[in-house]
């Protein structure tokens, strides 16, 4: 641990050094790859990783337990492969649910916290950082190398990857946007940033086997929820807002995209 | 009569030169089943405190209805009828002059920001929008961070001539892209008053000026 922590502290440097507005746009996609090689034992994720290991095993709350009876779909506690099959469909509260939702309602019903301040920091802000962001580094880790598995079998979970390809495909706002404009072809790139389309399983599955992911553009690690409201942002749309049906649903049709993908996080990105 | 045969031959050229790089699935596009359920799923997903402009980039027009329906994809008659309708949309400058300053242009092109909304990372009111054209188009040669969502603009009138015709097609496509190609994945930067007619000229400029480095270099 302390080895993989100096690591961490290197990574962290190298990060910093890399988050200038030049970077985006004056180095290739090579020198990112090197970037992450570089990285590959040292990732800022690893600090989210050991915190919400930490909080994971924590009495907290109102109620003063931990979340280790929280069950994510294979049973109270079992975290080995579970972010990787999900989101899916709950009978306890009879909806389809992300990791984050998910936890969101282990921190709610188990703990005894009230929803609206344990989401009050969903996301790190400048030198306040995020405990759900860390919970869900350390839980998606637990899949790190389990392919993901979201077949979206159960009718609830099939009409959420139909809402979510309808999303995906919707298209409004001043530029006329939708994700398909960036995310539906092969072999494009953003200025120098390369595209994937994810409606194949290759292109979704390179999307997706990263997250969490420690952003180095943002000096933090980015949640799926995170990613995917950013990108309504960047489409001039307005926000949905954390937690909602939307963004469950745009997971499940990238996740069924993505299924079979071997998962690598916590990642590390641009 | 030489006017309608410029036409069609513009037609056919501008056909070449822009022939749209999204995949043509040959198969038509069966409406999603959940469409409806799935368009209220996403209107409630917002904040009912967000201010009323904001809210209305998530309507949409008859053109992007169609176009989400079909997967941007559209069979030809609904492809005519969106195209019709969009080029009667299109708006010229009051002086009629189409071609403006190309170093302007330039700058408009290499514009990414403007426009963000929302509570987490706005732009700041009056933050200048830019074309943006760099994100998606290849065009001075000195600019190597372009992207490939659309076709490389570089050479674009040295390549294609500098006729008044193809000033006037330049002008309609920044200002309205579906005019010419439904569905396309270009934004209508006119339409929607992104940009306003005197940028667009600019833009045009950058394009169709010898003395413009799209052309030049």
């Amino acid at each position: 641990m302390i080895r993989r922590l100096s690591k961490t502290l290197v990574g962290l440097c190298v990060a910093a050094s890399l988050t200038s507005p030049l970077f985006a746009q004056d180095k290739t996609a090579d020198e990112l790859a090197k970037y992450r090689e570089a990285l590959a034992d040292g990732n800022p994720a690893d600090l989210f990783e050991i915190k919400g290991e930490e909080l994971w095993a924590t009495k907290r709350g109102p109620k003063n337990v931990s979340l280790e009876q929280c069950d994510f779909g294979l049973g109270p506690g079992v975290l080995e492969g579970a972010y990787a099959q999900l989101p899916r469909y709950f009978k306890d509260t009879n909806k389809v649910m992300d990791v984050e939702s998910r936890l969101v309602h282990c921190m709610v019903t188990l703990q005894g916290f009230k929803q609206e301040d344990v989401t009050k920091q969903w996301f790190s802000k400048p030198g306040k950082d995020s405990d759900i962001e860390a919970l869900v580094t350390f839980i998606g880790a637990k899949s790190n190398g389990k392919p993901i598995n979201t077949p979206a079998a159960h009718p609830a979970e099939k009409k959420m990857y139909q809402v979510g390809e309808y999303i995906f495909y919707r298209r409004s706002g001043p530029q006329d946007f939708s994700c398909a404009i960036c995310h539906g072809q092969e072999g494009k790139r953003i200025r120098l940033q390369d595209l994937g389309n994810l409606t194949t399983k290759e292109g979704a599955g390179t999307a997706m086997k990263n997250w969490p992911s420690y952003r180095v553009s943002q000096g933090t690690v980015w949640t799926m929820e995170r990613r995917l409201i950013d990108c309504m942002r960047q489409a001039r749309f307005p926000e949905p807002k954390y937690l909602s049906d939307s963004i469950i649903a745009l997971q499940v049709y990238l996740q069924k995209n993505a299924t079979g993908t071997v998962m690598e996080t916590p990642g590390i990105k641009r | 009569m030489k006017k309608i045969a410029t036409l069609v031959l513009l037609a056919a050229l501008t056909q070449g030169a822009f022939a749209e790089e999204k995949a043509i699935a040959n198969k038509p596009v069966t409406k999603n089943p959940a469409a409806v359920e799935a368009e209220k799923v996403f209107r409630d997903s917002f904040r009912t405190d967000n201010p009323k402009y904001w809210m209305q980039r998530i309507e949409q027009d008859e053109g992007m209805k169609l176009c989400s329906q079909y997967k941007d994809n559209p069979p030809a008659t609904v492809r005519q009828k969106i195209e019709l309708a969009q080029k009667a949309t299109i708006r010229y400058p009051v002086d009629g002059k189409l071609i403006g300053d190309w170093k302007e242009g330039e700058k408009i092109a290499a514009h990414g920001r403007g426009g963000h909304i929302g509570f987490i990372q706005a732009d700041k009111p009056m933050t200048p929008r830019g074309g943006n054209c760099y994100a998606c188009h290849q065009l001075a040669k000195k600019e190597v961070a372009y992207g490939t969502i659309g076709p490389s603009l570089q050479k674009y009138g040295e390549i294609r001539g500098y006729s008044e015709d193809f000033v006037k097609y330049t002008y309609d496509k920044i200002y309205n892209s579906n005019a010419f190609t439904a569905c396309t994945n270009m934004p209508r930067f006119g339409l929607h008053h992104w940009l306003t007619p005197e940028e667009i000229t600019h833009i045009v400029a950058f394009l169709m000026d010898p003395e413009s480095p799209v052309n030049k270099d």
